[in-house]
């Protein structure tokens, strides 16, 4: 039976009077007790066509033509009574962000039991349902949670107690709208293998919108890709990845690589290290009106070391500190312990003008675009101020040498005069890494440089950082949360937890063979099985 | 939690001395002569004075003193409710504003709550109204409300509800019909500026992702604005009725005046012609008190109402909305 | 280079690729963007005009601001005198006019003060934080405790009559609003990666401050004094209405409105028409600020 049925979808949204297509001609069906996952990139319309499933457009989104049929219901230029009666009881939605996605000033039990008003119970029948879908949603100790406001809960708990809503209204269909990418890859794991396993026992279909390609592989009975708002290639995962018959799809399942580490240093002599870092520890100072000031340990006794040439990754869950060691590796933090050597100088404790000289030696490439460059500066400006602070050559020999830049991250010569809000995120952060090369260092730190981007664009900065490395003999110190981007691009990694180095080594050895349980959690609970299995 | 509230309450003490001192600075300290300021409040030409008349009349105004000693003395006097003695009516400054501070306190309550009510009232159509157009008038009708300067609205209400229409007397005290005009005069302010904050949240607290929440398990429209928009909207707008209450008391010189109530905002204007220092500092200073006090208690209440705050963390509360207003 | 320029251009598709990139096409945009807004307009039109007739009335009316005529007393607004006659038979127009140099005047002086002072409290709290932090914060704190028009009366007692001494009470009384706008923007801008990325490429704090963190704070402080040049108008107003400005025969607006409240009942126009025309103002600078807001926004 099909519970879902949208024909020739055209959803756009209004600006400045003219209609921008989101969503274009699409077709798609949800049966009953299926699991269907829409995979695309920011833009490519997924999220526009969850929303007008349940006529929760923005203020600006319409739906110009076609249907969507829900539980026998049309939707397209349905009333807002009619979406009503739909919305809960019909199809429960699974918002994005959890972090952001509870109402702050009402109790979680409270948000649970609006839910389940609504189907018409009262009294104390609705204090027993919004336990037992707490504890459905695997929720620990229901009775203690429903009592607290999200702020005291934990991301993987909110994000529980979303789903717990969302079983609330007994609907027929759940939509997790990119449910799993504002939490740590362990907790994502657990969460969507909880899901999955509801909607299979109570027989609700289930449809996942999502980025990632190895999610939506492991968990859908089909998987819809789209692009520019039209699907462009429909089937069963093992179909997909084993012939996909889009270029697109195939450069998608190309992105969405296993953890395949590709560089295998387990027999070779390290080269000299560039930096080394020795049992750093950092102390965050917390103030405490009730307890009186204590401190936080950020950092204890941390050693990593970058090989010269090479790529040393820090991979850990958000938390565990390797952006801090990044800060303290580059001067902008100071450890509380420890010694930092770069290139053969002690730099820990070193006074800002001290350490100004060493700072041609290594630079930062910063995790988020969109805030990396000044917007006020243009693609020149940025790429050659480095130049200007250590006051290296005049206008046209620094005018010169940000074309050479511009040539290294294969930008053209027009976007020299570019400010960053026209430029699309992959280009940012291009500009971000020619700014970095720009007084040729030896050592670039990367903090997530490839995190905020989409898939086929991350594929490419990394492709140009491989490039880099090997034309101009850099050393980076890579920091990520992805393994699967560690294991293409490092050659040694340092797995970290809470503030320690858990685990230390060439990544061939470390990602097949680890040692300690935290990285087998972590390499566990990647997504891909099956594109693993596909290849 | 019992630190946090002392800790709460001297540190609105140390602001309410620290402003006393301001104003004491600037009206001791710059650079006009203190005793050519007094003679002039109390009608004597300081040419017309032998040298020790003048001496006598310093003496008597306390002004052959230290600066640190006058400072001292009225510091103390305000702490026993002692304001000194007015130079223009010779009378003790407590008693001038004991007579007078009925009426503001009145005038001030009433219009406190009429925009309190108005501008709640203001800001809920216009981000709930369906309509558009009357939405678009609705948001941009705050913005006329705080244009018009406070003694135009008043001569207009005059004009056209006491000439016009014969509604409301247009001067004077007596009975509750002489207060309606003025309380709308300063309403019409305050009301604006709260309904520009509330709309400003509204807006914001609308577009939070837990509002689509809310809306996706099947809530109506009036359920989802009431329950999850509206206490959301309105906790950090709580931190204006502090500047709020120091609207009304200001409105009150520039209302009190037009319509000529004897009220604590006249006696500001007359003192200020007169160049009466004693009594401009005592009226800045309760302004300041009441202020302080209003600020004090929102702080003490806001943890209740946000469950977010807690006592025992650093951030107390959100940072006040910034209001433009003088 | 493996990576050829045609793979980069592929990568953003959805993103026009403009001809002319840059500072002045972006500064060309946006101000193509303000001249189709007809509000926004009419309001830089009419504040405009305001300013201009400060400096040059002449341009605007024929007759003289102290001109009396005894015939034409108190007469009512018609095509010869748009806002009607004084009953010493002075056009009101021209009287308005007139009285605009007094309170720009003043209003430039007080958002000048507000704008140097509150500024540099401002960057300095925000920039250099910490203890300089806290202790103009509790400054700003005591001023604030201090409602605004008494304040600003407080100072008119010590320093007299007159529009100089208003405008400096105003201007005293609008700094806080300066100072913790200014510091919130230096905060922001501060902690920013492409600041810590200046950092990183060996560039002072004083590189940074001047190049980054003020070009990229200003625009709200820019907004704020637009804003607060209303505010300061009305102040102005309503401290020459209390009798505390220019004195006469010299005319500002609050004192125009003032005089003519004796006369309500008999020639209403000597307080409303002057009245709506500073509202207009007010109102006029309030909607620029809005409209600059939303684009830098």
């Amino acid at each position: 039976m099909t519970l879902v049925d949208i024909k020739g979808l055209d959803v756009g949204y209004v600006r400045h009077r003219r209609v921008t297509p989101a969503v274009l001609g699409l077709d798609l069906t949800v049966a009953a007790g299926e699991v269907v996952a829409i995979v695309g990139e920011s833009g490519s319309g997924k999220t526009t066509t969850a929303n007008a499933l349940i006529g929760l457009l923005p203020a600006n989104g319409r739906i110009t033509a076609g249907s969507a049929v829900v539980d026998g219901i049309q939707t397209a230029g349905a009333s807002e009574r009619t979406l009503r009666r739909l919305r809960g009881s019909v199809v429960g939605l699974i918002p994005q962000d959890p972090m952001v996605g509870l109402n702050p000033t009402q109790r979680v039990g409270h948000q649970i039991a609006e839910a389940v008003k609504l189907r018409g119970l009262a009294g104390a029948a609705v204090q027993a349902e919004v336990l037992e879908h707490l504890a459905q949603a695997g929720v620990p100790d229901p009775e203690l949670r429903a009592r607290q406001y999200p702020h005291e809960l934990s991301g993987g708990l909110r994000q529980r107690a979303l789903i717990a809503i969302a079983l609330a209204g007994r609907p027929k269909l759940i939509i997790a709208d990119e449910p799993t990418s504002a939490l740590d890859v362990t907790v994502q794991k657990r969460i969507l293998d909880h899901l999955g396993g509801l909607v299979h026992e109570q027989g609700i279909s289930l449809l996942i919108i999502t980025h990632d390609l190895a999610v939506a592989a492991d968990r859908a009975d089909r998987v819809v890709v789209m692009q520019h708002g039209r699907k462009v290639e429909e089937g069963d995962p093992a179909t997909i990845l084993r012939t996909p018959r889009e270029h697109y799809t195939r450069q998608l399942i190309a992105a969405a690589r296993p953890v395949v580490p590709h560089f295998d240093v387990r027999d070779q002599v390290a080269p000299e290290p560039i930096l080394q870092l020795t049992d750093v520890s950092k102390t965050f100072p917390v103030n405490d009106l009730r307890r009186g000031a204590r401190g936080f340990n950020a950092l204890d006794k941390v050693s990593v070391t970058v090989p010269r040439g090479q790529t040393h990754a820090l991979v850990g869950e958000s938390g565990c500190g390797k952006t801090t060691t990044l800060r303290i590796a580059l001067g902008l933090e100071t450890a509380t312990g420890g010694s930092v050597v770069l290139d053969g100088d002690e730099i820990s404790g070193l006074s800002w003008n001290r350490l100004r000289p060493l700072r041609r030696k290594a630079q930062l490439v910063h995790q988020d675009p969109f805030a990396t460059l000044d917007p006020k500066f243009t693609v020149a400006q940025s790429v050659t101020e480095p130049l200007v602070s250590f006051r290296i050559g005049d206008r046209r020999s620094r005018l010169q040498r940000a074309r050479e830049l511009l040539d290294q991250v294969a930008l053209p010569h027009s976007y020299l005069d570019r400010l960053p809000s026209e430029l699309s995120g992959g280009q940012r952060q291009r500009v971000a890494i020619a700014r970095a090369l720009a007084l040729r260092p030896d050592l670039i730190m990367l903090d997530e440089p490839v995190s905020a981007l989409d898939v086929l664009v991350q594929e490419q900065i990394l492709q140009l950082l491989a490039d880099l490395q090997a034309a101009l003999g850099l050393s980076y110190l890579f920091v990520s949360h992805d393994l699967s981007v560690v294991a293409e691009i490092a050659h040694t990694v340092s797995v970290m937890s809470h503030g320690r180095v858990v685990e230390q080594g060439p990544v061939a050895e470390v990602f097949t063979n680890p040692k300690s349980a935290h990285t087998r959690e972590l390499i566990d609970a990647i997504p891909g099985r099956r594109v693993v299995d596909a290849a | 939690m019992t630190r946090y509230i002392v800790g709460r309450i001297i540190q609105a003490v140390v602001v309410l001395w620290a402003a006393f001192t301001l104003t004491f600075a600037i009206l001791y300290l710059l650079p006009s002569d203190p005793m050519e300021l007094q003679l002039a409040a109390a009608g004597i030409q300081e040419d017309s004075l032998a040298p020790d008349q003048l001496a006598a009349m310093k003496q008597r105004f306390g002004l052959d003193q230290s600066i640190w000693a006058q400072y001292w003395h009225h510091l103390t006097g305000v702490l026993h409710g002692d304001f000194g003695t007015s130079l223009s009516q010779q009378i003790p400054v407590s008693d001038l504003i004991g007579q007078r501070i009925g009426q503001t306190l009145l005038l001030s309550a009433a219009a406190a709550t009429v925009s309190l009510v108005a501008g709640s009232l203001l800001a809920y159509l216009a981000t709930f109204a369906r309509w558009n157009p009357l939405r678009v008038f609705l948001t941009r009708l705050p913005a006329l409300g705080a244009s018009f300067p406070q003694f135009f609205v008043a001569l207009f209400l005059i004009q056209f509800f006491s000439f016009q229409l014969g509604w409301f007397p247009a001067l004077g005290t007596e009975g509750i019909q002489s207060l309606v005009m003025p309380v709308v005069t300063i309403s019409v302010l305050t009301s604006s500026v709260l309904a520009q904050v509330l709309i400003k949240s509204f807006d914001e607290t609308l577009r939070q992702p837990y509002i689509v929440t809310a809306r996706a398990k099947g809530l109506s429209r009036s359920a989802v604005h009431l329950k999850h928009a509206f206490r959301n909207a309105a906790l950090p707008a709580m931190t204006i009725l502090g500047v709020l209450v120091g609207l009304t008391v200001t409105s009150s010189i520039v209302v009190e005046t037009v319509f000529t109530r004897e009220g604590v905002g006249k006696l500001a204007q007359e003192a200020v012609l007169a160049q009466d220092v004693p009594v401009v500092l005592a009226v800045v200073t309760i302004a300041a008190t009441m202020f302080v006090l209003v600020n004090l208690v929102v702080d003490l209440l806001y943890p209740l109402l946000d469950p977010r705050i807690s006592h025992t963390r650093g951030r107390v509360r959100p940072a006040t909305p910034e209001v433009v207003t003088t | 280079m493996t990576v050829t320029i045609a793979d980069v251009v592929t990568e953003d598709a959805p993103r026009p690729a403009e001809e002319a990139g840059g500072r002045r096409a972006n500064l060309v945009a946006n101000l193509v963007q303000l001249a189709r807004k007809p509000v926004f307009l009419l309001a830089t039109l009419y504040v405009l005009f305001v300013i201009v007739s400060a400096f040059r009335p002449k341009l605007f009316t024929s007759f003289g601001p102290y001109d009396t005529y005894p015939e034409s007393a108190a007469q009512a607004p018609s095509a010869q005198h748009l806002f009607g006659t004084d009953i010493y038979g002075r056009d009101l127009w021209t009287r308005v006019l007139y009285g605009s140099p007094l309170t720009i005047k003043a209003t430039l002086i007080a958002v000048g003060i507000a704008l140097v002072v509150g500024l540099g409290l401002g960057i300095l709290a925000g920039f250099f934080g910490g203890l300089i932090d806290a202790v103009l914060m509790r400054i700003i704190d005591v001023l604030l405790a201090i409602p605004g028009l008494l304040l600003a009366l407080s100072i008119v007692t010590a320093l007299g009559y007159g529009t100089i001494p208003v405008a400096v009470a105003v201007g005293v009384a609008i700094i806080p609003g300066f100072a913790r706008t200014t510091r919130a923007e230096v905060l922001r801008v501060k902690t920013l990666p492409y600041v810590e990325a200046a950092r990183a490429g060996g560039a002072s704090w004083g590189r940074v401050l001047l190049r980054h963190i003020l070009p990229n704070s200003w625009g709200p402080v820019a907004v704020l004094a637009v804003l607060d040049a209303g505010v300061a108008i009305i102040a102005i107003a309503s401290l020459s209405f209390l009798g505390f400005g220019a004195a006469p025969p010299a005319a500002e607006w609050g004192t125009l409105i003032a005089d003519g409240r004796n006369y309500l009942v008999t020639a209403w126009w000597l307080s409303l028409l002057p009245g709506v025309f500073v509202a207009l103002l007010v109102l006029g600078l309030n909607h620029i600020s809005k409209t600059l807001q939303e684009l830098t926004r």
